[in-house]
């Protein structure tokens, strides 16, 4: 009787040998090979506990950040992307500049005064008003989605719209959070972010059942709950 | 909500940075598994990991729609694992000792999951150390990642043979360093 060799071993073991039965029929005939079977798969099965450290659930927004430089958006091009935006732009513009020279022409010239530098109060009371109200709409688009109650599909590409600019939005004031090392509106921010994504890139046409979905996330992670804390700091701060 | 791989694979090949966010945080995870696998340390997964989006971010062009994402990064991070460790065994500088995770004491009581000791941990993680950058690639793919022959040879641009002979080596090895340990009559 041919015995079998280490190689048909390792790929009996892995499931990948040419004559699977013959093999198996062949372990139940012949101690020597069944005995060296089991001891491959001994080692083997020592070899599946080999470790990988667990990275933790934030890994991926970490690898996302490190990257997020280097990764070249489309996004602000997109905007100008229809002749009709394009015209509305130039027009704008025009209408500054013809704006900003009547004025000069109408106004006496006066020294320039210094500009103060900003203190760093003002800048972060600017910060704390712009988050409130990045807060305040974030929770409107979600609440519309969350309550709707459409019977067949709903066509939420108005408010995937929204979720994306409020994404692109969001970076500046992510990263200012994490400058900052306000741990807290950071955290509440790439959570929301997270939500906002998804909906941004699901598909425009959402069933019942998504939406059933997105109320169970909602739920479940509280951010609901989270953005009205986070709101209610923001503001009293801002009154302070 | 489902946002496929698909999906967010055509919306990042459009330009689209979100999309290929999504992308980013769906798969670090199980990438740093593999990288840390293939390369038996945690910096050095981290940084194969972030260099494996960075390629796929640039080559993204090139990914065949029909394909899975998943298994094409898997591939990308292999071979930054696979360029980092040998060009690591080119610079000589691979005289640390490898890390050895702590893991908990199996309380499975079948007989063939044994409670690994310090000493198993050691020797296993000198015996992945121990194997070429080739071997240690073939094995990982095979026995962790659950690639068949054919695709092994894929990643590694080689004949499905030469991907069994990488294997056949690899475990080999490794029962040279483990069966002392691991017999019964231990």
């Amino acid at each position: 009787m041919n015995h079998l060799s280490e190689e048909e071993l390792i790929l009996h073991y892995y499931g990948e040998e040419d004559g699977g039965l013959e093999a198996a029929r062949h372990l139940q005939q012949c101690g020597d090979c069944r005995h060296a079977y089991t001891s491959l798969q001994r080692v083997l099965n020592v070899v599946d506990t080999y470790p990988a450290p667990d990275p933790g659930a934030a890994y991926g927004e970490r690898v996302w950040r490190n990257i997020e430089r280097q990764i070249p958006s489309r996004r602000g091009w997109r905007l100008f992307a229809t002749p009709w935006r394009w015209a509305a732009a130039a027009t704008a513009v025009t209408g500054l500049l013809v704006a900003a020279f009547l004025a000069g022409r109408s106004y006496p010239a006066r020294p320039v005064p210094k500009i103060a530098a900003a203190d760093s109060q003002s800048g972060e009371r600017v910060l704390l008003v712009a988050v409130g109200d990045y807060l305040e709409r974030s929770q409107m688009v979600l609440i519309e989605l969350a309550n709707a109650k459409p019977k067949g599909k709903m066509d939420i590409s108005a408010q995937q719209a929204l979720a994306g600019d409020l994404v692109t939005e969001s970076r500046l004031y992510r990263q200012t959070a994490a400058h900052t090392g306000d741990a807290t509106v950071e955290t509440v921010l790439e959570e929301l972010d997270r939500v906002l994504l998804d909906i941004a890139h699901a598909p425009a046409q959402a069933s019942e059942t998504d939406l059933e979905r997105l109320r169970e996330r909602l739920e479940s992670e509280g951010i609901l709950f989270k953005i009205r804390v986070l709101g209610a700091n923001v503001r009293r701060h801002e009154s302070l | 909500m489902e946002f496929t791989d698909a999906v967010a694979v055509g919306k990042a090949r459009a330009g689209d940075a979100d999309a290929f966010r999504v992308l980013v945080e769906r798969h670090s995870r199980s990438l740093f598994r593999l990288a840390y696998r293939m390369t038996g340390n945690q910096q050095d997964a981290e940084d194969v990991v972030q260099e494996s989006f960075m390629r796929a971010y640039k080559q993204l062009h090139k990914f065949d729609e029909r394909a899975s994402f998943g298994t094409w990064l898997y591939r990308i991070a292999a071979n930054c694992s696979l360029d980092l460790v040998r060009s690591r065994k080119r610079r000589g500088d691979d005289d640390t000792p490898p890390e050895v995770v702590e893991t908990k004491a199996t309380a499975d009581p079948n007989p063939e999951r044994i409670a690994l000791s310090t000493e198993v941990r050691e020797r296993l993680a000198a015996a992945m150390e121990d194997l070429s950058a080739t071997e240690r690639t073939a094995f990982v793919l095979r026995h962790f990642e659950g690639m068949c022959m054919e695709e092994v040879g894929r990643v590694l641009e080689c004949q499905p043979g030469a991907a069994k002979h990488s294997v056949f080596r690899a475990v080999q090895k490794l029962r040279r360093a483990l069966e002392p340990v691991v017999s019964p009559a231990k």
